[in-house]
């Protein structure tokens, strides 16, 4: 089938500002956004510039709005969008670098905000592993699957409109650690999400979990973790 | 204008070999973890099945049994000191991950959950033993954070996105590397005492493959430039089951849970080949089945790939013929949930490329290119050796799929590679640090960056005659068709010879983009001439390897020839001309024989 693929360029040290290129395309309807992509800057122009690595959907490198989505590039085939015309742009909220590039330096910075490492130094004595239920092992086994993309964060209205706003990728991290019975830090990670721009930012759009490509409810989490600062529960 | 940064150590690569290694040397020394992706986008997060270790936590295993394995599974060719020292290690090595945080599943009494995996057995009942530590489908994912976790929690210095170039030797001694920084294309010298090259496989140069577009052998070129040879490069395992078409992975653990392979009849055809572990022989061995069957037009519909198939009917029918029993005692008898509960990845990847819904249609797959054997010629602590007498090049360390200590010899088996990165990243990182402490910061060489700046003037000055993406192609088609799964003495000579020719061509590319930052098109071209120069390595090694062993397995020479076989090869690159080494296998407790599944 053809399609045209309408692409967000923006060259830093050549563009005054933003334009969208036009690539007519013959392709195959389960091709990925990525394999479009990659035969423009490999047969048609060099120059556009992107992120990716893994090519399915585990890494993280090429989440962007696919046609008004936030999508990872690799894990949507062009028969998935059932458009001819398909345009690709950079993630909103975050910087602008070059083309489909953006700045992930405060998504990361909001991320390590909140302590997202285990802590707890005792071992066990017998020196083997901390035991587990598999019960409490599932409690936070959903939030264990992000891969940092940031689908979700730079979906969300309350982190487009102040980007101060930890964000949901952030609250994810928080969440695996918070609710892992083996962490002892939740107290400081709690402390932190309830400040100015920790959960109560949160206004349950649900956009970011429309939006995670590894199907982590998300705002779900979020939820839980206000809920543990109410009741200064953790269940 | 370059920048001079000055580090006791640096870490070139941010995966799980490089992770390990910067947090053990960080503890003493002043370290710095440079990577071309941002950590948490390296190819360690893509394994899926497991980490190998004999916890024994659901049946009796013992480290020896593992080594063994491991040793069989090499086909002989990996050094038995290093692969004793590693599965005895693997124990106490996964118990500090899961002290770190990492989140495995669980047996029912709280322990770490393990599984089945393709060679892995019980050396007394040669039966499939639980010896894959696991977290779901997503092991490597969860170890590859847990270790950038713990970096963050440590304070880790981390040059995120910074392409590597060049490694400075001054006077026979590591004083550095040179990188380009992608966001602004200023090139950066790192001086420093101790390099740990972590840069992972060079899968790219198939056009089958479950790698990344990352994994490009940036490490081993780089060394290889410089003088350092490449350690078994005609040794590159095809994992038996990808995506038909799209290489991406399906773990082993599909298998290891009960999951059988069929062919277009419907046959079970691993019985012929692996009559004791059927479908959980080892990668190779199981790789050659497939291909065979296809050959012999048994595909599926006439075509190049088979079904592997984990419905749970047809998994406890096979539970049932095989007499499989849970650890009660009881029949294996499992559901649709059961079987996703363990395999939601490869559920999802399944249904997002190919519609299929794996618990209720059998999926396609044919053997895709998954991992390098081969590498930067190492000792058990990590430390480059540069010849056939393993002299060892001062402060240059090795660790994770770039090196070859060699643990994996001819065939690595699933689990190993997450077992010789926290394993072998964390001695690498131990050793640096160890090293620079003892070491004077050496002088640089007069311009350090020039030759990083030559090999950047080269790509964006050539005459523009040739396309890259096009010589990319025809790299991968060669390499496919005549340095994959079977080969014979005609395909790899024509393979050397069309490489050259690409190499050659690759002279006439210019890169079109002339912005400085993020300039993503001189990267990847750079890139390619890295794979160019590995694939040439790598032919030249397999035309010269006259023999079957693990992972090359030649038509015309079918059998295993420890005679004259039985030793490592080093690649030096002269130039454009390949020379070719040997040196011998280290025998401990395991004399070679027969390899049977």
């Amino acid at each position: 089938m053809e399609i045209r693929l309408r692409v967000f360029r923006f060259q830093p040290d050549k563009d005054a500002k933003a334009r969208y290129d036009v690539f007519t395309i013959e392709t195959d309807p389960t091709e990925r956004i990525l394999d479009l992509l990659e035969y423009v800057r490999g047969d048609v122009d060099g120059s556009l510039s992107f992120r990716r690595s893994c090519a399915h959907g585990v890494c993280g490198s090429d989440a962007m709005r696919i046609n008004g989505r936030n999508l990872l590039a690799c894990k949507v085939l062009v028969k998935d969008l059932n458009s001819s015309e398909i345009t690709v742009e950079p993630l909103l909220g975050l910087k602008v670098i070059k083309d489909l590039i953006v700045d992930m330096d405060p998504f990361f910075d909001h991320y390590k905000s909140v302590l997202p490492y285990f802590i707890n130094d005792e071992i066990p004595a017998d020196g083997k592993e901390h035991l587990q239920s598999p019960v409490q092992r599932e409690r936070f086994d959903d939030t264990t699957k992000c891969i940092l993309c940031a689908a979700c964060t730079t979906s969300c209205p309350s982190f487009w409109s102040n980007t101060e706003y930890v964000g949901p990728a952030a609250i994810v991290n928080a969440h695996r650690f918070v609710f892992d019975s083996r962490d002892q830090g939740a107290a400081q990670r709690l402390e932190k999400l309830n400040e100015q721009f920790g959960v109560w930012r949160c206004r349950t759009a649900f956009n970011c979990t429309e939006a995670c490509p590894r199907d982590i409810k998300v705002t779900q989490a979020i939820a839980e973790v206000k809920q543990a600062l109410v009741t200064g529960k953790l269940e | 204008m370059t920048q001079t940064h000055v580090f006791d150590v640096i870490i070139v690569g941010g995966g799980g070999a490089g992770l390990m290694a910067a947090l053990n040397a960080s503890r003493t020394a002043k370290t710095a973890v440079l990577s071309k992706l941002y950590p948490t986008r390296s190819h360690t997060g893509a394994a899926q099945g497991g980490v190998g270790a004999a916890l024994g936590n659901l049946e009796e295993d013992h480290w020896e049994w593992h080594a063994f394995d491991t040793v069989k599974g090499s086909d002989y060719l990996g050094d038995q000191d290093a692969i004793e020292f590693m599965c005895r290690e693997a124990v106490q090595s996964v118990y500090d991950l899961e002290h770190a945080g990492l989140p495995f599943s669980r047996t029912p009494d709280g322990r770490i959950a393990q599984r089945p995996f393709g060679g892995h057995t019980n050396n007394v009942t040669k039966k499939p033993v639980r010896r894959a530590a696991y977290a779901a489908d997503r092991t490597g994912h969860m170890i590859l954070q847990t270790l950038y976790q713990q970096c963050i929690r440590n304070g880790i210095n981390f040059y995120d996105e910074f392409q590597v170039l060049d490694l400075l030797l001054q006077d026979g001694v590591t004083a550095g590397v040179v990188a380009v920084e992608l966001a602004t294309g200023e090139i950066h010298v790192f001086h420093a005492k101790a390099v740990v090259f972590a840069t992972g496989g060079h899968g790219r140069m198939w056009d089958i493959t479950s790698n990344a577009y990352a994994y490009t052998g940036d490490g081993v070129a780089v060394t290889l430039r410089r003088g350092v040879p490449a350690e078994d490069m005609e040794f590159f395992q095809f994992h038996p089951t990808g995506i038909y078409k799209l290489g991406i992975l399906i773990t082993e653990a599909v298998r290891g849970e009960g999951g059988v392979l069929f062919n277009d009849k419907g046959e079970r055809f691993m019985e012929r080949y692996a009559p004791t572990i059927k479908d959980l022989a080892s990668r190779d061995v199981t790789s050659r089945a497939i291909y065979l069957e296809v050959k012999e037009g048994r595909g599926i519909g006439g075509k190049n790939y088979v079904y592997l198939d984990i419905r749970p009917e047809t998994v406890n029918l096979y539970a049932e013929k095989d007499g499989r029993k849970n650890l009660d005692g009881t029949p294996v008898h499992v559901t649709a949930e059961e079987i996703l509960s363990k395999i939601p990845d490869i559920a999802d990847f399944c249904k997002t490329y190919l519609g299929v819904d794996p618990v209720k249609d059998p999926m396609p797959i044919q053997p895709t290119a998954h991992y390098a054997m081969g590498g930067i010629p190492t000792d058990m602590f990590g430390q480059v050796v540069v010849n056939e007498k393993n002299t060892v090049l001062p402060g240059l360390y090795a660790a994770g799929e770039c090196a070859c200590v060699s643990v994996h010899g001819a065939n690595r088996l699933g689990t190993n590679s997450l077992v010789d990165l926290i394993v072998f990243g964390k001695h690498a990182g131990l050793k640096a640090a160890e090293y620079a402490n003892g070491a004077n910061l050496p002088t640089l060489p007069g311009d350090p960056a020039d030759f990083s700046r030559q090999q950047i003037d080269r790509l964006m000055n050539g005459s523009g005659k040739e396309k890259a993406a096009k010589i990319g192609r025809e790299l991968r088609q060669v390499m496919m068709d005549d340095v994959g799964v079977f080969r014979t003495e005609e395909g790899l000579a024509s393979a050397v010879e069309k490489v050259k020719e690409l190499r050659e061509r690759f002279k006439e590319v210019k890169v079109g983009d002339t912005s400085k930052v993020f300039n993503t098109e001189l990267l990847n071209t750079w890139e390619l001439g890295n794979l160019l120069d590995l694939a040439l390595v790598t032919a030249v090694a397999a035309v010269e390897r006259k023999e079957s062993r693990g992972a090359h397995a030649r038509e015309d020479f079918p059998k295993r020839d420890d005679e004259n076989w039985l030793k490592h090869s080093l690649a030096w690159m002269d130039g454009d001309k390949v020379r070719l080494s040997y040196k011998p296998v280290v025998i401990t407790n395991y004399a070679p024989k027969e390899r049977v599944y």
